[in-house]
């Protein structure tokens, strides 16, 4: 390979458990390549060839701020894990625009992280991940601060008719609704992510979606990743659909997503930390 | 409106794949592997630039601590 060209890295798993070259053929990359395995010490990483002018690091430092090549780039990323992973093989997720120079790079990297990385493909095999998100759909609950909305459940606005004092009273008693609302739909939340913890591997919590990210919906209370043993994923998506069920009484909106890769849980430590992004020590 | 309401789950859906491919997958040494804080800039610009699609643009990553509640179990547990 001559350095017009560079090679992203998708993902490493084990030797036996990767597809053939002919599962691989029709696969295409983040730059509409072809994806290849790179062998070494019992561990493959799948790589596509890219050119360097598209994906050094100043040209992806300006890619990655456009969202249409972003979403892109991390929907052919996706694809590349999600085929590798259908056969049930144990696929490690990269991190996306993990970039080599060359073969001799990526086989580096197998060689220097070969113990974290065989432990992370021992921990997660036979594992993938689901997401739930939770979301209040209360109108007591609905947070002023995470909607914006002007209109809607606030407290009425004071008339001329409304003393001063009626108004603080009403406005309190208000407050004191939404507080209500929201504290029955954080305790909803707990229950969801204590029925499901008791069905996973492992958990990881993300930061609640903000504002408009949120969904239209009202304000996102529970956003979690569950590691779940791929034998047990009918009884997880029972639980969940059984608590989806439910979610309502307490004014609550269950999302399921998945089944993924184990994207969240790939760069963890065993000790199931919640807190994002650590790399393997 | 329909258009608007598609539109909006195929941003959300891909906040779901990047909370995923950004903060999650292993972190392995490239040769040209940006910083994390890189890939962190990254997050914040690229969460406001999808919700700026509405009105609103919140700052989406402010400091968050997980209820100790929720997290007890997992940091006990595993």
């Amino acid at each position: 390979m001559n350095h017009e060209e560079l090679l992203y890295a998708y993902a490493v798993t084990r030797d036996d458990g990767t597809p053939g070259a002919g599962d691989l053929e029709t696969l295409t990359g983040v730059a509409g390549e072809s994806v290849r395995p790179v062998r070494h010490l019992g561990l493959t990483t799948l790589v596509g060839q890219v050119p360097a002018a598209g994906f050094d690091e100043a040209a992806l430092r300006a890619s990655l701020e456009d969202v249409a090549w972003l979403e892109k780039a991390a929907r052919a990323h996706q694809r590349v894990i999600d085929a590798v992973s259908a056969g049930g093989a144990c696929v490690l997720p990269l991190r996306l625009a993990t970039v080599y120079r060359d073969e001799t790079g990526v086989r580096r990297m197998l060689a220097d992280r070969h113990a974290q990385l065989g432990a992370a493909l021992d921990r997660l095999d036979g594992c993938v991940e689901w997401g739930v998100k939770v979301h209040a759909v209360g109108s007591a609950g609905q947070a002023p601060a995470a909607t914006g909305s002007s209109s809607g459940a606030g407290p009425p606005a004071p008339r001329a008719a409304m003393s001063g004092r009626d108004y603080l009273r009403s406005r309190a008693a208000a407050r004191h609704a939404d507080e209500e609302g929201a504290r029955r739909e954080d305790e909803a939340a707990r229950g969801i992510h204590a029925a499901l913890t008791a069905l996973a591997e492992q958990t990881r919590i993300y930061p609640p979606r903000q504002g408009s990210l949120a969904g239209p919906s009202g304000r996102n209370v529970l956003n979690a990743a569950y590691l779940v043993r791929r034998e047990s994923g009918g009884r997880f998506t029972s639980a969940a659909a059984g608590l989806a069920g439910l979610a309502p009484e307490d004014g609550v909106r269950l999302e399921l997503t998945g089944p993924w890769a184990p994207y969240s849980f790939a760069g963890q430590a065993t000790t199931g930390q919640p807190t994002a992004g650590e790399e393997i020590p | 409106m329909t258009g608007d309401g598609l539109l909006v789950q195929r941003r959300l859906s891909l906040v779901d794949l990047l909370d995923r491919l950004l903060a999650g997958g292993v972190v392995v040494a490239g040769d040209l592997t940006l910083r994390i804080a890189d890939v962190d800039l990254i997050r914040i610009n690229l969460h406001a630039l999808i919700s700026s699609i509405d009105d609103q643009v919140p700052s989406p990553w402010e400091s968050w601590e997980p209820r100790e509640s929720w997290v007890s179990r997992e940091e006990a547990g595993a």
